[in-house]
């Protein structure tokens, strides 16, 4: 028991540092797969649920990019619960892996899935050069917002959990 | 040829009596823990039932009937009993609850057998994903499927091997039941990410190219149901492994014993 106590109490420090963060860059893979079924599948039908000029590269990338994104969903909300419960969350922290994990994955589909394998466009039937460059634009932005946000604290002190 | 084809209504005699012993067996060994006061979750029992009449309702009955006829109507039996019976099958635990109620005597073979190299290797999850997932790129991109459609032994067959794929599939990945051999749970995760990408690459092979002897507009249908309606079973396997892994469970079953907090 008094082992247990003390193994608890020497972890504890050392813990806040990774859960915040991935938890966020999780939950923003999560959050741009869950965009892109419900708005552009469903709601705008402008993505197809197979495009005859997609490779084979390109269904298995978007399969495996699927497979991941419902997964690091659910374990990002478990490793949220997780920092609540142990009281390491940290808001900063988060924000910044959650921009991380939207720009990253909405840049790799935009240059990858939509450029290089050719599993889709995001809209047919129009010109798609503004779609595309507003599409990565906006990833890359967001995609800096978070490292810039997740740099700027490491120089500033941490200020510890809500302990 | 070993055995007369078995007619449908043959199959459909034998599949229910089976159904029947599978329910009659966890009901008995439910009451023999009971009466020795040995307490069992009754969400086990409940989800046994329903793991069931999921098998049941793809294998015999109406829908199982539609199913030899319109390949959407296979899709969502295929659903049915390869991967939602199977999961509701396995998270009632009927190794456990056997290993209980048997006698002594009969309990330890069944308890070695589940700790055999054997067993540790049919039941890896590696083993388990190309079992499963491996089976259905078999039968949907190579002639099997039609026929199955002909020979009533080969559609057997088929159904037998997705219900038990399906089954070894989830048991090896989350299942309550003991596996001496199981890897963790971050081997498990990237076995079931690339298990659940496999599948969906199928759906849309099969969307996009139909297995020999499907119409094109029943394919898509397939494919769609096979996508969409696989999803929420993929979903709950990836919960129930992260919340063992990561949930609030883990971490005191980490720490040896739940701390009480104010």
């Amino acid at each position: 028991m008094a082992e247990e106590t003390h193994a608890r109490a020497a972890r504890a420090p050392s813990r806040p540092r990774g859960p915040p963060l991935l938890a966020g860059v999780l939950l923003g893979v999560g959050a741009v797969a869950f965009v892109d079924e419900a708005v552009f599948h469903q709601i705008l039908h402008w993505h197809h649920f197979y495009d005859r000029a997609s490779t084979a590269a390109g269904l298995v990338s978007d399969g495996l990019f699927h497979a991941f994104s419902w997964f690091a969903t659910v374990a990002g909300l478990y490793l949220m619960a997780r920092t609540w419960r142990e009281r390491a969350f940290d808001a900063r922290r988060f924000w910044a892996g959650l921009l991380v994990g939207v720009g990253g994955f909405q840049l790799y589909d935009g240059i990858v899935n939509h450029k290089i394998l050719r599993l889709h466009q995001i809209r047919y039937g129009v010109d798609i050069l503004p779609y595309d460059l507003v599409w990565n634009i906006v990833a890359v932005l967001v995609l800096a917002a978070g490292i810039a946000l997740w740099a700027v604290g490491r120089r500033r002190p941490r200020r510890s959990g809500a302990g | 040829m070993h055995h007369p084809p078995t007619g449908p209504g043959w199959a459909d005699v034998v599949i229910t009596l089976l159904l029947a012993v599978a329910l009659a067996g966890y009901t008995v060994g439910l009451l023999r823990l009971w009466r020795r006061g040995v307490p069992w979750p009754v969400g086990r029992f409940l989800s046994w039932v329903m793991g069931v009449a999921a098998v049941g309702a793809a294998l015999v009955g109406p829908a199982a009937d539609a199913a030899h006829h319109d390949f959407a109507a296979h899709m969502a039996a295929h659903v049915l009993l390869g991967m939602l019976g199977p999961l509701l099958l396995v998270l009632a635990a009927p190794a456990t609850l056997a290993l209980r109620a048997l006698p002594t005597r009969a309990a330890r073979p069944l308890g070695r057998l589940l700790g055999s190299t054997p067993m540790g290797v049919l039941a890896h999850p590696v083993t388990a994903a190309v079992l499963n997932v491996g089976g259905l790129w078999l039968l949907y991109r190579s002639d099997l499927y039609a026929l199955t459609l002909v020979h009533p032994g080969a559609h057997l067959l088929v159904h037998f091997h997705v219900l038990a794929a399906g089954y070894l599939f989830s048991y090896a990945i989350v299942g309550p039941d003991p596996a001496p051999h199981r890897p963790g749970p971050p081997t498990r995760a990237v076995v079931l990410v690339l298990a659940v990408a496999a599948h969906n690459v199928l759906a849309k092979t099969v969307y996009a190219f139909p297995p020999t002897g499907v119409p094109v507009d029943q394919a898509r249908e397939g494919g769609l149901v096979m996508y969409y309606a696989g999803a929420p079973v993929e979903i709950a396997l990836i919960v129930v492994l992260c919340h063992r892994w990561l949930g609030p469970a883990a971490r005191s079953r980490a720490a040896g014993r739940v701390m009480a907090r104010g």
